[in-house]
């Protein structure tokens, strides 16, 4: 039984308005276009999200008849009630919780990784605070720098919870809880471990909604200079697929900007020996997948086989699922495939020592600094991937030379590990890999030509999708989850033996890559998400060849140096194993 | 911050047995119950060490951290083992303004300890807690399940005497 929803009458500002039953005042003044400041108010509600703990108080107005003040936020409207937001009460109670919130906050904001790109800093400026009047007692917690992906600054905390939103519900991680009690109170891991010894995945959504620089990347732009200002060092540079349709916001452009040839451009000018694309690795990926996946199916191998592109969903299902190490694909993600064949084909065919090359990758992803430094990704004592920056880091750089993105003349990629298909460009968003998966697996099973390569059907922005795709004989089932939340009920399904699916994309971060949490901020925007997503469709659209297989240098690549998909070599190079990890 | 005892194999197996019928018996929300096996465990085992909150984690499906945060929010549970004897001094407002803080003081000195610290005879742990709702008796001292109203800084040491040779008063 459904009751009418009934509306109900209030004003903010002076403003009369009906709204439904509900609806918070921070809500209602929106409607009329009343601004009120937030800070750890977040809605992500085209993801069903909102961290409403309503504990920073700089949200607060007045509610006239009741003479009270209440966070607009998290404070539903009733009927009759009157509402105001720039009373001089209302403003002067903001004023004392930012600076409350402020009192033992630490001052370096100058050198502060998210200096400009900070909530606090912008709210403190908006506010007009130029003094603060309560010297606190200071935070005085450890850094925690142990792993690869995130650092961790608890003195920067300002207690919004957004984070543990994201790694609880979101995620269902739950690495991250508030400990103890009153001003002792730390958002921390389970007994305060170290970040490396949990099983956080790295996924970096906590870093994504931070709004200060409490948890934020590892800076690894110091390792890059180093390296290119190294005489003996030959310093290769991969992009992934994501960046190209992200960088560009850092620059003023509209989120959806498609800058790769700028791109290549910068990485030019900030001295990059040479440029390869991880797209590249994708097509290649793709084969490998397509030709694992036939084998499974044809073969009575195990399936779902599970696609093993993201390694946050990687470290999930090592922590959380172990008894189910063998539904993932074995093939290495694009960003170690191409940093494979860098310090392999690459260095045979430039005639190069591998022990002079520096492979560096930009990633829209912090678990891609964690997936670089895992144990299984190095040949001969070198790493695959010895430096991973994120769209943000890189962005930081190309400031930091002072180089002029917006009019930097295009340019295309080096020769080699660079040419590439629509069906690779769509690797950054949720649903893209399999759809570039389909469009290989359905020529290599049925032997005809796949004429409509669009998979429309399969593309957005849902939690879950699934869909049939006839394959001649037989068809494709396909599942598709992004978020880990999601991600985890195709898992549990999986484990109890109801899932009928053949093939399944998992990607940890909203939108897949596009959302990563080493992307330019959002700021809880996801309408910028979905830009970037249209992007890489469009990207896919206009490219010549849209389908992997049809990758000509993949096809080379086959020819003089990995024989066959499949083969000893492809599998010794191109192919990786997984291990049990305990849950905490 | 490293090794931490997390190793769940080093519990003992007899104890376990009994949280594990404990919690079969429980019905409702995993997460509603928590509270409960965190008093069942600490009633067996003394106090909740690691790798204990990482066993209960595990058998309700919580995270580590979840499990974590319930323990270090309310003083009445221990991550640390306690002595014989608990002593809590309520420091609600009543008691506080009737002077707790000085009985706290004198408590700690003549037992000769730190808050939250074992004494190192194993006799003692001086905690102290918030309202436990007697404040018509501020200020209020609980030793285990015991309480002692009106308690002020001259009684201390008769009262502590009493547990002194370790048999309860």
């Amino acid at each position: 039984m459904k009751l009418i929803e009934k509306m109900i009458r209030c004003s903010i500002n002076g403003i009369t308005l009906d709204v439904e039953a509900g609806t918070t005042i921070l809500q209602a003044a929106k409607k009329v276009g009343v601004d009120v400041p937030t800070l750890c108010h977040l809605d992500l509600h085209d993801i069903g999200i909102a961290n409403q703990s309503a504990n920073c108080r700089v949200c607060l107005v007045e509610d006239e008849k009741r003479h009270q003040l209440v966070p607009a936020c998290a404070e539903k409207v009733v009927e009759g009630m009157a509402v105001q937001t720039d009373s001089l009460k209302a403003v002067m109670a903001r004023r004392t919780s930012l600076e409350l919130l402020l009192s033992n906050h630490p001052q370096d904001c100058l050198t502060c990784i998210k200096n400009l790109d900070c909530e606090l800093q912008t709210l403190a400026h908006d506010m007009n605070i130029k003094e603060i009047h309560y010297p606190g007692e200071k935070m005085n917690h450890p850094l925690d720098l142990t792993s690869k992906g995130i650092s961790k600054d608890s003195n920067k905390c300002i207690m919004c919870r957004r984070c543990i939103t994201m790694c609880d519900e979101v995620q269902t991680v739950g690495i991250l809880s508030p400990l103890k009690r009153g001003f002792d109170v730390v958002v921390a891991t389970a007994f305060h471990l170290d970040m490396d010894q949990t099983s956080c995945t790295y996924c970096g959504q906590c870093v994504s909604v931070c709004p200060t620089a409490a948890l934020a990347e590892m800076n690894d732009t110091p390792k890059v200079w180093r390296a290119l200002n190294h005489p003996e060092k030959h310093v290769v540079v991969q992009i992934a697929p994501a960046v190209r349709v992200a960088l560009a916001e850092e620059f003023g452009f509209p989120p959806g900007e498609i800058s790769t040839g700028k791109i290549v451009a910068a990485l030019k000018r900030l001295r990059f020996d040479t440029v390869v694309d991880t797209n590249f690795g994708a097509d290649l990926t793709v084969i490998e997948e397509a030709h694992e996946l036939v084998d499974r199916m044809e073969n009575g191998g195990r399936l779902p086989m599970l696609t093993s592109c993201c390694p946050a969903w990687v470290q999930f299902i090592e922590h959380q699922f172990p008894e189910l190490l063998d539904v993932p694909s074995s093939c290495k993600s694009p960003q170690q495939m191409v940093g494979t064949l860098i310090k392999s084909y690459y260095a045979e065919k430039r005639a190069i020592d591998p022990k002079k090359i520096v492979s560096v990758s930009v990633m829209p992803c912090l678990a891609k600094k964690a997936e670089a430094a895992r144990d299984e990704f190095h040949q001969n004592g070198l790493r695959d991937v010895d430096y991973v920056i994120t769209t943000r880091e890189l962005a930081r750089m190309i400031k930091e030379a002072a180089i002029d993105f917006k009019t930097l003349q295009e340019q295309p990629f080096d020769e080699l590990l660079s040419d590439s298909t629509g069906a690779a460009a769509i690797f950054g968003t949720t649903g893209g890999v399999l759809e570039a998966a389909a469009r290989t697996a359905y020529e290599m099973m049925t032997g005809k030509e796949l004429k409509e390569v669009d998979f429309t059907a399969i593309r957005g922005l849902e939690g879950v999708r699934e869909a049939t795709i006839p394959m001649g004989e037989r068809s494709l089932r396909i599942g598709i989850a992004h978020e880990l939340g999601n991600a985890r009920k195709l898992l549990e399904a999986i484990r109890d033996g109801k899932s009928h699916f053949d093939l399944i994309e998992i990607m940890a971060c909203p939108g897949g890559c596009i959302g990563g949490g080493g992307q330019p901020y959002h700021h809880g925007r996801l309408d910028v998400i979905k830009a970037r997503q249209e992007a890489l469709y469009r990207l896919d659209a206009t490219l010549p060849k849209r389908k992997s297989h049809q990758n000509e240098e993949v096809i080379q690549l086959y020819d003089v140096f990995l024989e066959k998909p499949g083969s000893h070599k492809a599998h010794q190079l191109l192919h990786t194993t997984y291990s049990a990890k305990t849950r905490i | 911050m490293k090794n931490k005892i997390l190793d769940i194999s080093s519990l003992d197996r007899a104890l376990l047995d009994q949280l594990d019928t404990y919690i079969k018996n429980l019905e409702g929300d995993n997460e509603e119950n928590l509270i409960h096996v965190l008093h069942r465990a600490q009633a067996l085992f003394g106090h909740l060490p690691h790798n204990l909150q990482l066993y209960v984690a595990r058998a309700l499906n919580l995270s580590g951290a979840k499990v974590n945060g319930v323990v270090t929010f309310y003083s009445f549970f221990n991550e640390e083992p306690t002595g014989k004897y608990v002593v809590s001094v309520c420091m609600g407002t009543a008691c506080f303004v009737k002077g707790a803080d000085k009985v706290l003081q004198k408590i700690l000195d003549i037992i000769g300890t730190k808050k939250n610290e074992m004494s190192a005879d194993g006799l003692f742990t001086v905690k102290d807690v918030r309202c436990i709702g007697a404040c018509g008796l501020a200020p209020v001292v609980t030793i285990n399940d015991k309480v002692y109203g009106k308690v002020q800084v001259n009684d201390v040491e008769t009262l502590i005497g009493r547990y002194k040779g370790g048999q309860s008063a």
